[in-house]
């Protein structure tokens, strides 16, 4: 099912590809054939907008290019539609996101598969266990954003393969028309009022958010970044409990009133009050104390970029203020937080409208503890929920 | 359509295929139609035609089949240790925990959900086949055809909105008191049987529509009642028929997945859902020549139901001859 939607989408780019060769053809095709041949030899190996001799030369450059291939960006996801348009509105380049619904591995297979051809990504947003992978397989082209210093060194790749863009903590959203009492921590959630209700973004072994809940569950229950398995054996209670809803979480569930209560990345669920305030639904977000989790995601430029000088403006694009603003609106915390705090460059409106943290969360799993925990949610997931 | 060409007896192409020359020959001798008289042909060139259907099959199925069984024995590209060296672990691994209990759920579920659609699927066919209502007859089958593929993240959602903790029909019903909940192992058979019931319908109607009444009438004229008559004639001729339904619905089962994903996550074990797990996820890195491992597991028991199910039905295809 996966591959054939991978091959529509395929497909669909292939056409759309076709359609815009068609149209554009004459002079702007061979301007930006000529293009290609004449810069991309420096822009394919530039590591920093200095490399192209300053913004102005990079800018041009991805106006001659004139497209962007994304991918997996959905448009509700931490903002990303309106991030997109801004970007288009601003340098007029066209972005053509490819499979908004996918996951890291669909990204990964997109690169390895389709080196070399025109309708490859060339930007990427990966889960960091994808981002080291891809990085150590050689997927992955070295570039330095302008604010490259500026993002912590425990965010970013020192020889800048991929760095951290947006992030957010493990949130509790709820549906305060159907459910009398919204739950704030993971200890609620037992209680015999949310019976069914409580779902997540999908099955952990899949879904990166789903596997966030998990460790924060494990948090919240004795465990720790070594050890994930209270985690599991919670969301085992809530299933004995019958308050767990397996339903994966979407806009049309929330809508539907089939996923009232949803541990979710804060920056999705915080995004579906403002989507939903108009239908009627009081969706509410807090972020637990008892099981306190953030995790960020990566940016990276894929090595064999159809468009490099466009992939490496998206890239001073989403790390500029307008771009991490961007997030920002979105309810994600952008890698650039600290520094634009500092800076005094942060939007406040959206600042304060950012979901209250009472327990910050400061140590990231490392890779070791990660692959660890992975594998015994894998082992011991579906045993914990089936039935 | 029947009451004036005799139709050959039931599953024409299992038949014709099986059976051979002579098939082909009795087949022709039946329907006197001039396209199936034209294949009395001399049998030296006949393999030719199968041809293009062979190297379809080579490239379509065999290449894949190959590429699945090296990649099933040898580490994933992305793997810590580097990708394409020898490995059984792959294999090990895909028989073992939460991948077997996965394996034998999507069995289970096959299997259980093959059968009722057959039972229930048989006599709707019948009931269908015989309505003197040709329109009725007409509506049914196309409904059956557009059902039959009705499947993947529609299929779910509907039930959702209807069936689900808030659906529509379970709030008025108030089902969840009543210890309904779609979000199961039964909850799944049903939506299930929501497109195996008209694809075994669409299957089996073209054997039923070639029982001929003739036989009913015979069996009628030596006293035999309407249960000796399917006893003795009518399910044996439909045997293989039945059980050529039964097979495709029990892979269609098998082999299901946007359904089950959108509705019952990891609730109820599948074989397919770990696959997807394993391919495509935002968790698991490295994990990609582990779903072709079980992506052979899979082929081997399609294998194996295959296996038993041809000699059956050759069986009972002897009778027809």
């Amino acid at each position: 099912m996966t591959t054939h939607r991978a091959r529509t989408a395929a497909f669909a780019a292939v056409l759309t590809a076709a359609a815009l060769s068609l149209s554009a053809c004459g002079s702007a095709g061979t301007a930006s054939t000529a293009g290609a041949s004449g810069g991309a030899k420096d822009a394919k190996t530039a590591t920093s907008a200095a490399d192209f001799g300053g913004m102005d030369a990079l800018v041009a450059a991805a106006k001659k290019e004139g497209t962007l291939n994304a991918i997996t960006l959905p448009r509700d996801w931490a903002n990303y539609g309106a991030i997109m348009d801004a970007f288009t509105a601003k340098y007029g380049i066209k972005i053509q996101d490819e499979n908004p619904d996918g996951s890291s591995q669909d990204e990964i297979n997109a690169i390895t598969s389709r080196k070399d051809q025109d309708r490859a990504p060339d930007v990427v947003d990966l889960g960091s266990a994808f981002a080291l992978s891809a990085a150590s397989q050689g997927l992955l082209a070295p570039y330095k954003v302008t604010g490259f210093d500026q993002i912590p060194d425990s965010m970013k790749d020192a020889t800048g393969l991929s760095y951290n863009d947006y992030g957010g903590y493990m949130s509790i959203g709820c549906d305060a028309k159907k459910v009398a009492v919204c739950p704030k921590n993971f200890s609620d959630l037992l209680n015999p009022a949310y019976k069914g209700m409580v779902a997540l973004n999908g099955d952990p072994t899949k879904a990166g958010a789903a596997f966030g809940a998990v460790y924060a569950a494990a948090l919240a229950n004795g465990g720790s970044l070594d050890n994930i398995q209270p985690g599991i054996d919670f969301f085992g209670k809530l299933k004995k409990a019958g308050n767990f809803n397996p339903v994966e979480v979407t806009p049309a569930t929330i809508q539907k009133g089939e996923t009232p209560i949803s541990v979710d990345w804060s920056y999705l669920n915080a995004g579906y009050t403002d989507k939903f305030a108009s239908q009627g639904i009081q969706w509410q977000v807090s972020i637990p104390s008892d099981g306190s989790y953030a995790q960020y995601y990566n940016q990276a430029i894929n090595k064999w970029a159809p468009h490099p000088a466009a992939a490496r403006l998206w890239e001073e694009y989403l790390y500029s203020a307008d771009g991490q603003n961007g997030f920002l609106k979105g309810y994600a915390t952008p890698a650039l937080f600290d520094a634009m705090k500092t800076a005094g460059t942060l939007d406040p409106t959206a600042v304060s409208k950012l979901p209250t943290v009472t327990k910050p969360f400061t140590t990231f799993p490392t890779q070791a503890q990660t692959d660890a925990a992975k594998k015994v949610v894998t082992q011991n997931w579906a045993a914990a929920i089936a039935g | 359509m029947n009451d004036t060409a005799p139709t050959p007896v039931p599953s024409p192409a299992a038949t014709e295929t099986l059976s051979g020359g002579a098939g082909a020959v009795s087949t022709a001798l039946r329907t006197p139609t001039p396209t199936t008289a034209k294949r009395l042909r001399p049998r030296g060139g006949a393999w030719l035609a199968t041809l293009p259907l062979l190297i379809f099959f080579a490239i379509g199925f065999g290449l894949p089949a190959i590429a699945i069984a090296i990649g099933a024995f040898t580490t994933s590209d992305d793997s810590p240790g580097g990708g394409g060296t020898f490995t059984l672990s792959n294999i090990t691994d895909s028989v073992q925990g939460a991948y077997w209990t996965a394996l034998l759920g999507s069995i289970k579920l096959a299997a259980l959900t093959a059968l009722i659609g057959t039972i229930v699927g048989l006599p709707l066919a019948q009931a269908i086949a015989t309505s003197r209502f040709r329109l009725v007859r007409e509506f049914v089958r196309s409904g059956s055809g557009v059902l039959a593929n009705f499947g993947g993240v529609p299929l779910a959602f509907m039930f959702v909105a209807t069936l689900g903790n808030a659906g529509e029909v379970t709030q008025k019903l108030d089902l969840t008191k009543h210890g309904w909940s779609l979000y199961s192992f039964t909850g799944l058979s049903v939506v299930y049987l929501y497109f195996l019931i008209p694809l075994m319908i669409l299957t089996i109607t073209p054997a039923l529509e070639g029982l001929r009444v003739q036989w009913r009438e015979a069996a009628a004229n030596n006293g035999a009642t309407t249960l000796q008559y399917w006893r003795h004639v009518g399910l044996p001729i439909l045997l293989p028929s039945l059980l050529g339904g039964y097979i495709l619905l029990f892979g269609s089962a098998f082999a299901a997945y946007a359904t089950a994903a959108a509705m019952v996550g990891a609730s109820v074990p599948l074989i397919s859902l770990q696959i997807s797990n394993a391919l495509s996820g935002n968790v698991l890195v490295g994990q990609g020549n582990l779903a072709l491992a079980l992506g052979l597991d899979m082929i081997v028991i399609a294998v194996l139901v295959m296996a038993i199910y041809l000699p059956l039905q050759r069986r009972s295809a002897k009778w027809l001859a």
